[in-house]
């Protein structure tokens, strides 16, 4: 029983991780850049929809759009100030600029709401389900989490493969140049990946405080890594593969934890990690793509 | 002859330089006003904040009280941040050490004090922490194999327990009040505190005769999941969670366990003080956690009252121990320059000497918000009995019967 139970915990948190990773994967699979501010827009999230459910009293949906809306505008917002003007210069350059980008948003978190942890009230409205006489206990915030990551990977897979948005992303992603020449407006379309990133942080943010339910400024830093962990163990770029990645670590982390030993769980982790790359360098669903780096 | 004007010229440019950096190492060492500069460092902003604000906080009352009295000893506090980083402590002290500190109140947490306690021992400025509870910060004790890694730092002493201490007095406690027949411990073993304590815990549980029947770690404070430390508790059955941690991670071991429909008894130290200041935090969640720490805001007596109510009107807050803790070493600090007339004049390295030699001193006894009769050994460490709290309706009570 404690094995379906550990089983459970980890396609919960994986699936955070998978929702946090999805986010990674967009932006590195069209902008080809690394957002390492990911984890804190999904801290922004979870602040956003906690301040509207206990300050303003909006009911816990609205408080998740209400988080969507300004994460997006906090996704274009980085990406206009932040990356564009380095479009052209080294990845490197972009690199630094996330990490930098990253420690403003902790530490604006810091001067706003302070570092005093908050206990964040879950979303979902559900009471844990019990089976076979309390032995096992399935919480409703993995369930809907679960759920909510299958449904977004559907969406986003949906969404690249047959929209006009989509093909023009997917455009971007093979040749910025060639994109540019074919009428396709590579900034607008950049933004919007940023933007579809972000909201999915906000999704993933809330449902990170429901489950785990402490609040502070750093809230988002070890899921973001994990996750970002994820979204290359999955093969960076691929869509279906952050989710496979995300899950598949969580259950590794768990079940490391559980099994093992709790103080090597982490470094089990990054070791399967190491032997994946190792065996298949480009992550279980990445295509081999020459790049010029 | 124009040769000789050079060198001549060299060397008087070079002679006052030298001047110059002499009259910059001068300006360490007593102020004008009469008042003696008391330095203190913690955090007040980042994870640990609440510590090392309360710490701030109780400190200001206490050097307020002291110089509202008609008395010769005055202090005159500053308080620097440290984010709970070592680098960032030691710069902070460096910091000052150019505003003339004559002696360090601080710092407030563990790792940041071990690295600022190498620099004071070096440089003879007496320290006194309210709350870095690791004897790698007055160093000379020990490890598991008997053998000293770090030499004791002479001018660095404790306000609280040690962490051994702790993990002895909860071991003790357990055992002594029946509290539980199979424990189950989950500790942080990236921090040098918990780890600390539940090391001297289960030596002293196997002496006593207590079943430890799981152990399981956490990396970081940061650490967001504990289902499977949890499960593994459960399924072996623990009806007492050992938690030498910080309030952070406990407030989430708590949610998940109500979650999981896991209901042992909780017991913690001195970091899970501060449980019932998270935001929003669902008190009834730490119903019935017990806590081993030295000060309790509902005690009766006057000086207490005082505090607590002074504190409030100033902060609008309830202190916490780490600012009892804190009140106590200004005053402690307050009694021994009075006795060994120390002045605003004296300089660092001569306080450091003075304050040693009175802190050891075994007739030297103070009576504080955290106990009676408090004295300090050679070891740095001080000598006073912790109480047992537990949460009820939100509110610590005594445990003691």
């Amino acid at each position: 029983m404690t094995l379906i139970s550990n089983l459970i915990n980890g396609i919960s948190l994986g699936s955070v991780y998978a929702i946090i990773a999805l986010g990674y994967t967009m932006v590195y699979g069209i902008a080809k850049m690394l957002n390492f501010a990911q984890g804190d827009v999904i801290m922004v999230g979870a602040y956003i929809s906690y301040i509207c459910t206990t300050s303003l009293g909006v009911p816990a949906l609205i408080s998740i759009l209400i988080s969507m809306a300004v994460c997006t505008i906090l996704g274009i917002m980085i990406e206009g100030l932040a990356y564009r003007p380095l479009r052209k210069a080294s990845s490197l350059a972009v690199l630094i600029t996330a990490i930098g980008v990253s420690y403003f948003l902790q530490n604006a978190a810091l001067i706003i709401w302070g570092s005093t942890p908050r206990a964040f009230t879950s979303v979902v409205p559900f009471k844990s389900i019990s089976l076979f006489d309390g032995q096992l206990t399935i919480t409703p915030e993995s369930l809907v989490t679960i759920a909510a990551c299958v449904v977004i990977m559907v969406f986003l897979t949906l969404f690249t493969k047959k929209g006009k948005m989509g093909k023009a992303m997917r455009a971007v992603s093979e040749d910025k140049d060639a994109a540019l020449l074919m009428g396709i407006n590579t900034n607008r379309t950049i933004s919007m990946t940023f933007a579809i990133g972000s909201a999915l942080a906000a999704i993933a943010g809330v449902l990170l405080c429901s489950a785990y339910p402490v609040l502070i400024p750093t809230t988002g830093s070890m899921p973001g890594i994990k996750a970002f962990t994820a979204a290359v163990f999955g093969g960076i770029g691929s869509i279906p593969g952050a989710m496979i990645g995300g899950i598949l670590l969580g259950i590794i982390e768990i079940f490391g934890r559980a099994y093992i030993s709790t103080q090597l769980s982490d470094a089990i982790v990054f070791s399967v990690l190491i032997i994946v790359l190792l065996v298949k360098p480009t992550g279980l669903l990445g295509k081999k793509i020459t790049e010029k780096v | 002859m124009k040769k000789f004007v050079r060198v001549m010229s060299a060397a008087v440019s070079a002679a006052l330089v030298l001047t110059a950096m002499a009259g910059c190492g001068s300006k360490a060492g007593g102020s004008s006003d009469g008042k003696i500069k008391v330095g203190g460092i913690g955090p007040i902003s980042g994870a640990a904040a609440i510590y090392g604000q309360a710490v701030k906080n109780a400190a200001e009352i206490a050097v307020e009280e002291i110089n509202a009295k008609d008395d010769t000893v005055k202090f005159e506090f500053k308080f620097e941040d440290d984010e709970n980083d070592p680098e960032k402590s030691v710069n902070a002290y460096n910091k000052l050490k150019d505003w003339g500190m004559q002696i360090l109140m601080g710092t407030v947490t563990t790792k940041p004090c071990i690295a600022v306690s190498t620099e004071t021992n070096s440089d003879k400025i007496f320290q006194f922490t309210p709350s870095a509870s690791s004897t790698d910060v007055i160093g000379g004790q020990p490890d598991k194999d008997g053998n000293v890694t770090i030499q004791r730092k002479d001018n660095v002493f404790q306000m609280c327990f040690t962490d051994p201490n702790q993990g002895v007095a909860s071991a003790e406690y357990i055992k002594e009040q029946n509290l539980g027949t199979k424990i189950a411990v989950i500790y942080n073993n990236g921090d040098a505190y918990s780890t600390g304590i539940y090391q001297k815990f289960d030596a002293e549980a196997k002496k006593l005769g207590l079943e430890i029947v799981s152990v399981t770690t956490f990396p970081d404070d940061t650490n967001s999941d504990f289902s499977a430390q949890l499960n593994d508790a459960k399924d072996k059955g623990a009806d007492l969670l050992f938690l030498p941690i910080y309030y952070t991670p406990a407030s989430l071991i708590l949610t998940q366990a109500a979650k999981m429909n896991y209901k042992p008894k909780f017991f913690g130290v001195d970091g899970m003080d501060g449980i019932l200041t998270v935001k929003n935090f669902d008190t009834k969640l730490a119903e019935d956690v017990m806590l081993l720490t030295p000060f309790t805001a509902d005690a009766a007596d006057e000086k207490t009252q005082n505090f607590v109510k002074k504190y409030k009107e100033k902060f609008g807050d309830t202190p916490n121990q780490f600012a009892a803790d804190t009140y106590d070493c200004i005053y402690a600090l307050y009694e021994a320059c009075k006795a060994k007339n120390i002045t605003s004049d004296s300089k660092a390295a001569d306080i450091c000497a003075a304050l040693t030699e009175q802190f050891t001193d075994s007739s030297f006894k103070f009576d504080g918000l955290t106990g009676t009769g408090v004295t300090w050994a050679k070891s740095g460490e001080v000598s006073k009995s912790p109480k047992g709290m537990v949460i009820k309706d939100g509110k610590y009570v005594g445990m003691d019967k």
